[in-house]
């Protein structure tokens, strides 16, 4: 599914988090966003999200235009994300917070009766296998450490299947082994997903990224492919200073 | 703390539970009889608080509201010549539900805070209907003179419901489908979204559940029960009056909820009885009950937030 | 505070009793005036500081819950020091007459009730607004944490401001006394409107509160003149319909 956004302008006050910003992902595309703190990166996942209304613009999702469409149909749509704060269940297991996010997928939730469902335990199981997490299933999510959680919140988020994600600093805070499997769950994903990572990680969005966007002060400054606007003099500008 | 599946012994001490209480109009006084009527009663009410409480996180202080309108809706088609139990408990289980489509409609469109005191405001407004719109419902004097209703299969066995304990043992059964009911509702898929949404709304509206929705069809569940509970409390008392609907009603079956411990509606039925019994049974013996289960209901909210149940699982 | 708490009512309510021992023993209005909202402010410093600062972490609905049954505990005790049958105390002298303004006829004392809420209320504006307190209390509601790292005593500042409402309260139940009746029950019927108030005014909002009353007063004016039995009712649709369209409250902030 595309992901675009066109002249962004969100303002709270005087302040303008995001100023004209137009970025086009295509079907498919793996597209970075970084620039330096209170770059307006995570404002811009919130809006594509649909939980922050722009001040301007539009933001659209394949063919349809989502401005105004509230969070939960815009995820409908195929919409996937993650937050920058671990946005678990945290009284439940690790186990229900997968089934939880499978069967709001599935949405065949409109049932009042208990009932056995061997398919979304099979899934479950995959899924724990797959992210390594198969030994805290029992375990809620609360007590888990920190790179557990965000491998979770990744977790939560695949679990919809999604045919766009956006990824909102999955890697903060992991260890060089939760980094490893984090990455090579995000490259396993199907070719026709698409993906926005906002990273910190300049190693890991340049291992994943085909093309970089990069925001400064809620402008777009450079928007290109990965090789391009690493060599880009603005971009390095603004993250090392004045040279 | 969160649920656990049902253990044999748990399973086994309610049935325990359930045969004793059955057992009751076989031994207890009339006046007690009457008392726990009245708890059965209320303890429907209070599980179907805890649905919204306990279960769909949503802290409504305007519960009695539905109680109210379900009792008035019984007590109105039983002094129209009805008086099949199905019908008379069906139309306050319906009126309530009616009753909470769009009081939950604008309510839920707000949360903790304010939806407290949104379903506060509205459960006020239906009992300022109650007490001024004389011409349906006789305001504070109330409708009087309801029935106790009929059951084809008991007229044969010349059995009626103003027999002793008889009316009792109809609670006692609808008390036992409604907290089988809901049990079974905790456990389902829809129990367990309503859970997700209740444990986390932001991360379950970004998974793509329309999370209003399934808040507004707890809401009007929870209603529908408690417009049963209203409707069995008219035909207990044989008379529907406001004060059925006033918040002091709403704010007893949160006590119950809480001193009970929420989430578990063994935990409410358990703080139905104690409740009931304070502040019925108490009073006979003790002129200031108020005083001695506010200051237990204090007691319980600071040191044991988890109620009785709670108090149970941590022994 | 961002605190709920249903013994508000019962704050007022012990003010009005208060009002009543009062001028009862002494036949002087304005010594009541004086001692219910100091007595007042002190019970709700004793109340904070032994029960309801404990709460503060547990949400509302703790609060509620615990202050509802506290509700229980000051009904009982004043039923049982006052009995049940509803009370009633005269304006005090110099107030009980009626006064000529552009044309009508107003009670004295209601023009002293209308004064007096205009300077409580034009003082808790300024208070909040260019004394640090408001500030402060902004603050720490909401960032606990961080307002206590920047030194400020946040609970001397809620105890304090806890105790001021409650003094307030009892004030208000002084000030009532005289015009309305004085029963057991009347903590219920002022809360309530009360919270129609201030949730239809918008929490957090000194003016909110003022504007709702006024809202309300009308309203309330306005529903009984043309339908005297909906009056109540009409309160409520109005605060409804507010909310509905804006969910804050009129002049509210989403705290």
């Amino acid at each position: 599914m595309e992901v675009s956004v066109a002249r962004l302008t969100v303002r709270f006050g005087a302040l303008a988090a995001l100023n004209r910003v137009d970025i086009s992902v295509a079907t498919g595309e793996r597209r970075a966003v970084i620039g330096p703190n209170g770059a307006g990166k995570t404002t811009l996942l919130n809006v594509i999200a649909g939980e922050l209304q722009p001040t301007e613009g539009t933001v659209h999702l394949g063919e349809r235009d989502a401005t105004s469409l509230p969070t939960w149909r815009r995820a409908r749509l195929g919409l996937g994300r993650t937050f920058q704060r671990s946005t678990l269940f945290s009284r439940l297991t690790v186990v229900e917070n997968l089934a939880l996010a499978i069967r709001a997928r599935r949405r065949d939730s409109w049932r009042f009766w208990p009932v056995g469902d061997r398919a979304l335990n099979e899934e479950v199981k995959g899924r724990l296998e797959a992210s390594g997490l198969a030994h805290l299933a029992g375990r809620t999510a609360a007590r888990l450490g920190h790179g557990e959680r965000r491998i979770l919140e990744v977790e939560l988020a695949l679990a919809a299947s999604p045919s766009a994600l956006l990824l909102d600093e999955p890697m903060a805070g992991l260890s060089a082994g939760e980094r490893q499997t984090t990455l090579g769950r995000l490259r396993s994903l199907p070719k026709d997903v698409t993906v926005v990572i906002v990273e910190h990680d300049l190693d890991a969005v340049f291992a994943l990224a085909e093309r970089v966007t990069v925001l400064d002060h809620g402008v777009k400054i450079a928007d290109g492919p990965a090789a391009e606007v690493r060599a880009d003099p603005r971009v390095q500008e603004v993250y090392l200073g004045p040279i | 703390m969160l649920r656990r599946p049902a253990s044999a012994r748990y399973i086994a001490l309610l049935l325990a539970l359930a045969l004793a209480l059955a057992s009751v109009p076989a031994w207890a006084p009339r006046f007690w009889i009457y008392i726990a009527t009245q708890a059965l009663i209320f303890a429907i009410f209070a599980m179907s608080l805890d649905l919204l409480l306990g279960y769909a996180g949503l802290p409504s202080f305007g519960h009695a509201a539905f109680y109210g309108v379900g009792a008035y809706a019984c007590a109105l088609l039983a002094l129209r010549e009805v008086d099949g139990l199905a019908p008379l408990l069906l139309v306050g289980a319906v009126a309530a539900a009616l009753a909470a489509v769009p009081i939950g409609a604008l309510s839920l469109r707000t949360t903790g805070i304010y939806f407290l005191m949104l379903t506060l405001a509205f459960a006020q407004m239906l009992w300022g209907l109650a007490v001024n719109w004389i011409s349906l419902t006789r305001g504070t004097d109330g409708l009087i003179g309801i029935p106790r209703p009929t059951l084809p299969g008991l007229a044969t066995l010349n059995i009626t419901f103003y027999e002793r304990g008889a009316f009792f043992i109809l609670c006692l059964v609808v008390a036992i489908v409604t907290f089988v009911s809901l049990q079974a509702l905790a456990r389902s898929p829809f129990g367990k979204t309503l859970e997700g949404i209740r444990e986390n709304e932001r991360r379950m509206r970004a998974l793509g559940c329309p999370t209003f929705r399934y808040r507004f069809a707890a809401f009007v569940v929870a209603a529908a029960f408690a417009g049963v509970a209203g409707a069995l409390a008219a035909m207990s008392n044989g008379y529907a009056t406001p004060d059925l609907l006033y918040w002091t009603g709403s704010g007893l079956a949160l006590v119950a909820v809480v001193v009970g411990g929420a989430r578990s509606l063994i935990g409410p039925v358990l703080g139905a009885f104690f409740v009931l019994f304070a502040q019925l049974g108490l009073s006979t013996f003790v002129e200031r009950w108020e005083l001695i289960l506010g200051t237990l209901f204090i007691a319980f909210v600071l040191f044991l937030p988890g109620g009785l149940v709670g108090l149970v699982r941590r022994t | 505070m961002d605190v709920l708490n249903l013994a508000h009512g019962s704050f007022y309510m012990v003010g009005a009793y208060i009002a009543f021992s009062v001028v009862v023993a002494t036949s002087n209005f304005w010594v009541a005036l004086l001692i219910a909202p100091l007595a007042l402010a002190l019970l709700g410093a004793a109340l904070e500081v032994a029960f309801f600062r404990r709460l503060y972490r547990h949400g509302h609905l703790a609060q509620v819950l615990l202050t509802f049954g506290f509700t229980l505990v000051f009904i009982d005790l004043i039923r049982s020091q006052f009995g049940p049958t509803t009370r009633s105390i005269p304006p005090p002298p110099g107030l009980a007459g009626a006064v000529e303004l552009f044309g009508a006829t107003f009670s004295s004392y209601s023009l002293f009730v209308l004064g007096v809420a205009i300077v409580v209320g034009a003082l808790l504006v300024l208070a909040w607004r260019f004394l640090r307190v408001g500030a402060v209390l902004r603050a720490g509601v909401e960032d606990k944490e961080m307002a206590g790292l920047l030194g400020i005593d946040l609970p001397r500042v809620f105890t304090l401001t806890f105790a001021f409402g409650a003094g307030l309260a009892g004030l208000a139940g002084v000030v009532a006394a005289p015009e309305f009746a004085i029963y057991p029950g009347m903590d219920a019927s002022v809360l309530i409107l009360a919270l129609v108030v201030v949730v239809l005014g918008g929490l957090g909002s000194i003016e909110g509160a003022m504007l709702g009353s006024a809202v309300i007063g009308l309203g309330y004016v306005i529903g009984t003149a043309l339908f005297p039995q909906f009056a109540i009712g009409l309160i409520f649709a109005v605060m409804a319909a507010v909310l509905v369209l804006r969910p804050s409250g009129l002049l509210g902030r989403r705290m």
